[in-house]
Parts: structure tokens; sequence; C-alpha cells
């Protein structure tokens, strides 16, 4: 291993990993919005938008994020709608994710009996503190290991980003092999920097699953 | 109505091209599943075992491969094992090396979960009806065990058969490599031909999991 090519390069790593953390976050807070709107039109049975809201679900769950971004990125601007490389992949990221969010949102607000929202409403409280007090914490706290899950395996499928030619880890390692052939050091960093963005994500979803664990006593 | 593009899929052999391209990722997934489903028990009877080594081991193996994107498992395992060993291994093999690797950690990790599902009550109770050890496992723990397994794996083969999208990406021809040479290839006669067959790889690839998505879904209601 040579440190000194490694600390050469350190900064062209760094530039991809904001890049990747930045587009990661903005396709996590896309996917997030889409799962919230689509997992409510499914809880709130509201009639054609639920058919959409399913098919969209099964379109986006059963096709790689790989394949979408080249539809996204390379078909789409032949019927006039082109983006760039950077939104192509947030919108990207959260056409894939938003399916994996609602999926995740609503098996938490199912999992409350309707008769617990009766209930709520029939000692008085109003819709907002029934949402409030009664149903957002325990779908939160079901919802929480997928939820977080989601998270990390958004994060993972960011490293598909250099197919359409983003500047990320994956791209800059691809080059620096292929430039200099100096490939156990690009690998190496490669992998720390997946480390150092995944890992602390990892355990901060670890702690925060077990402080929301309270929903399931005596499971 | 603007050109779609869908012509060019109808010219020669281009259709057949694009579900060849399919089978050759569809083979790769093929392959590693059927490797990794039995490694996988393997491993996630080692990972219920007590014994600290074996459970530190299992558990950073499981970790690693977890936390790490797969394009990153297939960029080690092709660009490196040329300087590893010395000796360049092809895009197909390193695919299916990693795959395995990866489909080991999971099929592993979901073996486990089967496994500790399983309440202590059900071995003392064969127990006390007379059962012996093999008996147990043979009629009761097995049994249970593979009923919570199915659907998972199932879902596990729908995951892999989406992740081989990324082969692309270490040179080996599937489904969307012979999608970029069949638009390069009519990019004078049908300039459109990436929205037409971009959208065709991502329906096959929808064909391909839909119905295994379905049938974990069903599976899962009828055991779960």
């Amino acid at each position: 291993m040579n440190i000194d090519f490694m600390l050469e390069y350190l900064p062209l790593y760094e530039k991809a990993a904001v890049l990747t953390v930045r587009i990661g976050c903005e396709g996590i807070l896309i996917a997030l919005s889409v799962g919230v709107i689509c997992a409510l039109i499914q809880y709130g049975k509201i009639p054609v938008l639920r058919r959409i809201v399913s098919v969209y679900i099964e379109l986006s769950r059963n096709t790689p994020l790989l394949v979408q971004l080249f539809f996204i990125y390379y078909g789409l601007p032949k019927i006039g709608i082109s983006t760039n490389a950077e939104v192509c992949g947030a919108l990207g990221l959260g056409f894939l994710g938003g399916s994996y969010m609602s999926e995740a949102i609503r098996s938490g607000l199912e999992t409350i009996e309707p008769i617990q929202t009766e209930s709520a409403l029939s000692l008085g409280l109003k819709p907002y503190q029934v949402m409030r007090y009664v149903i957002l914490p325990q779908a939160v706290s079901v919802s929480m290991p997928a939820f977080m899950a989601n998270i990390i395996f958004l994060l993972k499928e960011t490293s598909v980003f250099s197919a359409i030619s983003l500047m990320d880890l994956m791209f800059t390692a691809k080059d620096l092999i292929g430039l200099y052939y100096k490939t156990t050091e690009s690998l190496f960093m490669l992998v720390v920097f997946y480390l150092i963005i995944l890992l602390p994500v990892s355990i901060i979803g670890r702690i925060i699953e077990r402080r929301v664990r309270y929903a399931g006593f005596g499971a | 109505m603007p050109d779609l593009g869908l012509e060019v899929l109808f010219k020669g052999k281009n259709m057949i091209r694009l579900l060849g391209g399919l089978w050759a990722a569809l083979k790769i997934s093929l392959i590693s599943v059927a490797l990794s489903i039995p490694l996988g028990i393997l491993l996630g009877i080692l990972m219920v075992r007590k014994e600290v080594v074996i459970r530190a081991v299992t558990r950073i193996y499981l970790e690693f491969i977890r936390i790490m994107p797969q394009l990153v498992l297939l960029f080690i395992v092709f660009f490196g094992s040329a300087r590893a060993f010395g000796s360049d291994i092809s895009g197909e093999l390193s695919s299916v090396i990693v795959f395995t690797l990866w489909g080991t950690a999971e099929m592993g990790d979901l073996v486990r979960g089967a496994i500790i599902s399983i309440p202590k009550h059900q071995y003392e109770s064969s127990a006390a009806l007379g059962l012996k050890n093999s008996q147990t496992y043979f009629y009761i723990i097995i049994p249970q065990t593979v009923r919570r397994l199915i659907p998972l794996s199932v879902n596990l083969i729908t995951r892999m058969i989406k992740t081989t999208s990324l082969v692309l990406m270490i040179g080996v021809v599937e489904v969307t490599k012979v999608a970029q040479q069949i638009i390069e290839a009519n990019r004078m006669t049908s300039p459109n031909a990436a929205f037409g067959v971009y959208l065709t790889v991502f329906l096959l690839y929808f064909i391909a999991c839909w119905p295994l998505s379905l049938l974990a879904r069903h599976l899962e209601r009828k055991w779960g």
C-alpha cells in the first residue's frame, strides 16, 4: 500500500463522498415525501389514487435502480423530459425509495386497530390529537426498524450513480484504477469511505430502534 | 404521438438479443441462489451456536457484507483479484462469487432468524412427548423453520435478480448492456431508441421479478 498515493487523492474521494451523501439525502427526502403520500392514500383507501399507488409500488419494487436511472436519464429526454445527472440521481432514488418508505409507514399504521381510533374519538380527542397521541407514537415504533433499514438500503444504492456519469465514490475509484493501476489503494479507500458514511448511520439506527421499542410490550 | 423508438425492437434479432441478455443476468442470479441457499443454511446454523469465536467471525462476515454496497464488493473481487492472485477472473465468475457471498450472508441471517423464532416450548413439549432429539428436529423444528423461510427466500431471489443489473459495471454483457449496444447501433435510423429500449428493459425486469414477489406474498399469507 502506497500511503503517499492515498493522501494525494484523498481530496478526490472527499469530494465524491460529499456528492454521494448529498444526492443520497436528497433522494431519501424525496422518497420519504413520496412514501408518506402513498401510505396515506393507501391507509385512507382513496378510490382511484389507491390503484395508481399500488401499481407504482409494484413497478418500483420489482425493478433495479440502475434500470430506473437509465430510463430516466437516457430514455425520458427522448420524449422531451430532460434532467441533469444530479437531479436524475435524486429522482431515481426517490422513485425507488418511495415504495419502500410507503410500505414501512403503512405497516406501522395498519398495526393500530380501528378500535383505538374509535375509543380515542369517543373520549373526546380531536382528530389531530388522535393522530398525535394515539396513532403516531405506536406507528413510529413499529415502522422504525424498516425505516432505518430503508435509509441504509438507499444510501447503499447510491453506488450505481456512476452509471449515469456522476462523479461519486465508485466513479472515482474506477477512474484511479484505470489511470494509475493502484488497485489496492483505490479499493481500500473506497471501502473506508463507504464505512465512514454507512457505519454511523447503521449505529445511530440501532440506537433509535432500541429507544422507540416501547409499543410491543410483552413481545 | 412522438416517436418512442419502439420499432427498433422489432428489427432483426433485437428482441431475441435482449431476452438473451436477460437470461445472462438470470443465469448469474440462479447459480448464486443455488449456491447461497445451502451455504446460508450452514451459516445460519453456525450463527446460533454458543461458541464465542464462531459467533464473532460469522457476525463480522455478515455485518461487512451487509454494510458494503454490492457494487463495491463486485469491484473488490473483479479488480482486486487480478492484484491479489496475479490472474484475471472473468466478470461472470466475479459476479457469481460476490452474489454467493452476499446471498450466503443474507440467507444465513434469515435462517438464524427462523431458528430463534421457534419458541423454546416446542422443543420442551416434543421432549415431554418422548420424541428423540433427531425426531424433534425432523418432525417439529425443521417443518416450521422451512415454512417461515420459504417466502423470505423467494424475496431474496427477487433481490438477487434486481442486483444482477449491477454486473454491467464490471463489463458483463447482460440485458442493459445489450440495450446500450442496440441503441448505439441504431443511432442514425432511430434516434429515440433509448426511450423504447430502456422501457423494455425496465418491463423485462418487472416481468422477471413480479411473479416471484406475488408468490412470496401469497406464501407468507398462507403460512404466516
